[in-house]
């Protein structure tokens, strides 16, 4: 029996020194980076996203969607972009998870558990279009620094949670109220605990919106953790960067938040239009409130080949910030001409609206299918880039695929 | 007749037992006699990880077809550098993306040391911005390009 247990007491120690050595293994790890599955970082199994998904950044995590993987009426976990500025928070308690009402403009400092949240104020579910300021960046001459969006960093995903407006009011809000700002527990990438990666807001009018969601829930389950779990700001039909994930803290301000990546030339357009590559100063940039009038086929995927006789069936999106979209078009000769397509209601306010059309084609060659939305202001996408600006957000070119007829 | 045959069974187990007790001792004095000979001989295993570590640290700067591939960076004068001083904080991924002229990798940088904690990069930001002008510089595209790089394929009705 002794000598069993010397045995057994030597295997483990070729145990304990395999231990060590994935220890040794793990110091060769990229600091900051958790290991959840050891040495796995594949962020489409992290994140549960579809394998067609492009990962343009890790650091912090950057991953959109392709047009065609956007195809669903609300849009799945696994083809929502993720843009996120720092770190993911670690080691989350939602027990511990505080939410503070707190700066110039509040009547009373107020704390709530995520329990008092759920529990004090009323539930609300709102399809809510959220699209990346920088959208698009990938296309503008002279590049602008940053992520290269292509066109899929856009979502709409139904959220759930408890109106902004209720909070505000129960904590108390000042007349000298201005505008909101957030605050979040995510981790700059220097780590340094005294820098947030990213602290912004929006206006009391849009804070107060009825649709300006404090989210737990996306496509009715916890958010996930990506988007912003357990808390999101979701201010629908503005930059996505306005809607905030993993909030700790929203603070009513008596001017314009001044917190991360509101100042500066961060989701700032020129106020007024510059050729491209003209230097601007940081005082001639205005804030971008609403995003501009957009649409996306997303069947067929882009490179179809049809026959003569075949009719295509397209379909997609189109969305339009705060306003709706009023006329829906395609044209398969470049913009020569344009056909109406059929386009719903949105589901509620801020919510995209989905279109359709049938094309037949004229004869056998190369196509491409450019689609076109219009705004209520009457306000249409342009073919070409809309106008350049040094961070290169706000392009809303028309969407086209390319198809073949034999 | 049921008895001897009993009594060989007891045999020939008590023989069985004998024989792996003497092995098990037997191994065990060997093990022992190697270990006092050469104490480093438990290590062995410890050895292997660290040799271990080293084929990964072999691995991390191996070049293939002019890309350093961990990083994805080209690799030409200067690759080291940049590896060492734009990695730390974020991805390889968000400069191997981004295309600009020497100047403006250099307000990058400063805006890099002004909000984001980059330290002075001393000689070697001469090299680094170098090395990111020439490999990632700015390609006109225009108003708007071709679509490129489509995968055709067959569109069932």
């Amino acid at each position: 029996m002794k000598r069993r247990s010397f045995v057994k007491k030597a295997a483990l120690g070729s145990l304990a020194t395999l231990i060590g050595a994935d220890i040794v293994f793990g110091a060769t790890m990229p600091e900051g980076y958790t290991p959840l599955a050891l040495g796995d970082p594949d962020p489409f199994k992290l994140f549960g996203l579809d394998k067609e998904m492009v990962l343009l950044n890790d650091k912090p995590w950057n991953i959109e969607a392709k047009a065609h993987l956007l195809n669903d009426n609300i849009t799945p976990n696994s083809a929502m972009f993720i843009r996120n500025n720092g770190l993911i928070p670690e080691n989350i308690n939602i027990n511990d998870w505080r939410l503070t009402i707190d700066g110039e403009s509040v009547k009373q400092q107020k704390t709530y558990t995520l329990k008092e949240l759920k529990e004090n104020f009323k539930h609300y579910s709102y399809q809510l279009t959220l699209e990346c300021g920088g959208n698009g960046r990938s296309e503008f001459t002279p590049p602008a620094k940053g992520n290269q969006w292509t066109i899929g960093a856009v979502s709409c995903a139904e959220w759930t949670g408890v109106r902004l407006k209720d909070v505000l009011e129960d904590a108390g809000i000042k007349s000298d109220a201005v505008y909101i700002g957030y605050h979040a527990a995510d981790i700059h990438l220097s780590r340094d605990p005294k820098k947030e990666p990213i602290s912004r807001g929006a206006p009391m009018a849009k804070a107060l919106q009825d649709e300006t969601l404090l989210a737990f829930k996306m496509n009715n389950e916890d958010i996930p953790i990506a988007h912003g779990y357990p808390l999101r700001l979701v201010a629908g039909g503005w930059p996505a960067s306005v809607s905030g994930k993993w909030i700790t803290g929203i603070s009513i301000r008596n001017k314009i938040h001044d917190g991360t990546k509101m100042k500066g030339k961060a989701y700032r357009v020129p106020c007024k239009s510059v050729a491209p590559g003209e230097k601007v100063k940081d005082e001639d940039m205005c804030i971008i409130e609403s995003m501009p009038v957009k649409s996306l086929i997303t069947y067929p995927k882009s490179g179809a080949i049809i026959k003569r006789e075949q009719k295509l069936h397209i379909n997609g999106h189109a969305w339009a910030g705060e306003l709706t979209v009023a006329k829906m078009e395609y044209s398969i000769d470049f913009g020569a001409t344009w056909t109406a397509c059929s386009i719903n209601k949105p589901a509620n306010r801020l919510a995209w609206q989905h279109f359709s059309a049938s094309i037949r084609f004229p004869e056998n060659g190369y196509y491409e299918v450019w689609a076109r939305a219009t705004d209520t202001n009457g306000v249409s996408q342009p073919m070409l880039l809309p106008g350049w600006n040094p961070k290169g957000y706000l392009n809303n070119a028309c969407h086209r695929i390319a198809i073949k007829v034999k | 007749m049921e008895r001897p045959k009993e009594f060989k069974d007891q045999i020939k187990d008590l023989y069985t037992v004998i024989t792996s007790m003497v092995l098990v001792i037997g191994i065990g004095i060997l093990s022992c006699v190697l270990l006092l000979i050469n104490p480093e001989i438990i290590k062995l295993t410890k050895d292997d990880s660290e040799y271990l570590t080293i084929v990964i640290e072999e691995d991390e700067d191996k070049i293939e077809n002019g890309i350093h591939i961990r990083t994805g960076f080209i690799d030409d004068k200067g690759l080291m550098e940049v590896i060492n001083n734009c990695t730390n904080c974020h991805s390889s991924k968000l400069v191997i993306q981004n295309r600009m002229s020497k100047e403006q990798w250099i307000v990058t940088i400063r805006w890099m040391q002004k909000t984001q904690g980059l330290w002075d990069l001393g000689g070697n930001e001469e090299i680094i911005v170098n090395y990111l002008a020439k490999n990632y510089a700015p390609t006109k595209k225009g108003r708007r390009e071709n679509l490129t790089t489509i995968n055709w394929y067959q569109l069932e009705d």
